[in-house]
């Protein structure tokens, strides 16, 4: 089973050269720190930034200088900061190649859950509706399961739906799947010393089987 | 040039009444009117509709028009760090419309550019379809969306001219120049006041032909939310 820290190793080897990527909270957030260095790439901030640098330094701690998740951050040589208009114009417009968010559940269709848990307190949307209707590729990053052992890979999502048929690749503690465009999750590798068997046991929608199924890699 | 300069954020917000509609500038605690609510706080006006991306937190922002129910109706994207939010939300006593981020933004972009609606994919085949106009545009399913306006737009800037141009800083843009086009009546506070003429016409990202009313603030605290360093 991979941590979470594995989970954005795995998700950081889909990261391609050149590319504008934006990285939701949580693990996604984790992505950035296994981002080859041999690749040019700019992580976008929904609040307004092209250009995310490390956490600052104490000393260089910016009010006026945060991410989406509203840590303070700093900026890298070449950054552009933009109003909100502005940066979901960029969104929308498929100006942003990669996108790598959180998920409650993922339908077998591509659909997506991740905002919303009837009966309990709403804290909103933010730009992930905005985010999964727009990117060209969308990867989620989750627990195959849920804490109370409930598959997060689903037939239908149950929850109330962020995006529909968006989703195109998801990373779990278990393994990496597709979606067919037919519907279904194609498994594509498994975690290190996980079986097909577990990995079919724990998927409610539709799983997809071809031939041998690899463990992944971390080289 | 038309002289925008106010005494100070009670002058600004004089004729603010119960029950107007305004729009705040900021993302999370970042780049909000910190002295227009401070102000608004004293004169303690009532049942207000508030346009702005989040709530605050309990103590600080937003957070301290909910303390004393100045608020009728929030209009956010993301609510999640106010508890005091909950609480009046749970109870009915808080009314909420939530919005993706970017259909929000581009609704008070329309707003002040004269677009009555526009179509957006973000929401298709969710619950913020509900009651929206869906069209088909090459093969897509997109979303109908109206401007949104306000009475009184209230937003921060780094720096301003008496003019009333202003200039950002970092992230604390955010929503500030988008919400300074769509106030019927838009209040601009700054960190730094300088007459007409001192900034590089250039450089100026809301032209002041938006603003009607600018102040140099006073005592800005900048709270932060996640306070996250290298060591």
């Amino acid at each position: 089973m991979l941590t979470k820290e594995q989970i954005a190793k795995r998700i950081a080897q889909e990261v391609e050269h050149r590319q504008y990527i934006n990285l939701g909270i949580g693990i996604p957030t984790l992505v950035a720190n296994y981002i080859p260095t041999h690749l040019d790439v700019v992580l976008q901030s929904e609040n307004g930034l092209l250009g995310i640098g490390p956490f600052p330094k104490e000393s260089e701690v910016d009010p006026d200088l945060i991410n989406a998740g509203k840590q303070t951050i700093t900026m890298l040589p070449g950054s552009a900061i933009f109003d909100s208009a502005q940066s979901f114009a960029m969104i929308r417009g498929g100006h942003v190649h990669l996108t790598i968010l959180g998920a409650m559940e993922v339908s077998e269709q591509g659909d997506i859950a991740n905002w919303k848990v009837p009966g309990k307190m709403v804290k909103g949307m933010g730009g992930a509706m905005d985010l999964v209707a727009s990117a060209k590729h969308i990867i989620v990053a989750m627990q195959h399961c849920s804490k109370d052992g409930h598959s997060k890979l689903l037939p239908t999502c149950t929850l109330p739906l962020t995006g529909i048929r968006c989703v195109k690749k998801i990373v779990t503690d278990l393994a990496v799947l597709e979606i067919a465009p037919e519907g279904g999750f194609i498994l594509k590798e498994r975690a290190p010393g996980i079986t097909v068997e577990e990995i079919k046991s724990k998927t409610a929608g539709k799983l997809i089987i071809n031939g041998e199924i690899p463990e992944m890699s971390f080289d | 040039m038309i002289n925008k300069t106010v005494e100070n954020a009670a002058e600004a917000v004089k004729d603010i009444q119960d029950g107007a509609t305004l729009m705040m500038g900021g993302f999370g605690l970042s780049g909000i009117p910190e002295n227009c609510i401070t102000a608004l706080l004293q004169k303690g006006v009532r049942d207000l509709t508030i346009v702005s991306n989040n709530a605050g937190v309990d103590d600080f922002g937003i957070g301290l028009f909910l303390q004393k129910r100045m608020v009728k109706k929030m209009i956010s994207s993301y609510v999640g760090e106010n508890d005091e939010f909950e609480r009046q939300l749970l109870s009915g006593e808080l009314e909420v419309e939530l919005l993706p981020q970017g259909t929000l933004a581009e609704r008070i972009r329309a707003g002040g550019a004269g677009i009555p609606a526009f179509f957006t994919p973000a929401g298709v085949g969710t619950e913020v379809a509900v009651g929206k106009e869906v069209r088909e545009f090459n093969g897509k399913l997109y979303l109908m969306e109206l401007a949104l306006e306000a009475d009184f737009a209230l937003v921060k800037a780094w720096k301003g001219d008496t003019a009333g141009n202003l200039i950002f800083k970092g992230t604390a843009r955010n929503f500030n120049p988008i919400m300074a086009t769509a106030g019927k009546i838009t209040i601009a506070e700054v960190e730094e006041l300088v007459p007409a003429g001192s900034l590089d016409p250039n450089q100026i990202h809301t032209p002041g032909i938006y603003v009607q009313r600018i102040f140099q603030g006073n005592n800005y605290e900048k709270r932060i939310e996640q306070r996250t360093v290298t060591r």
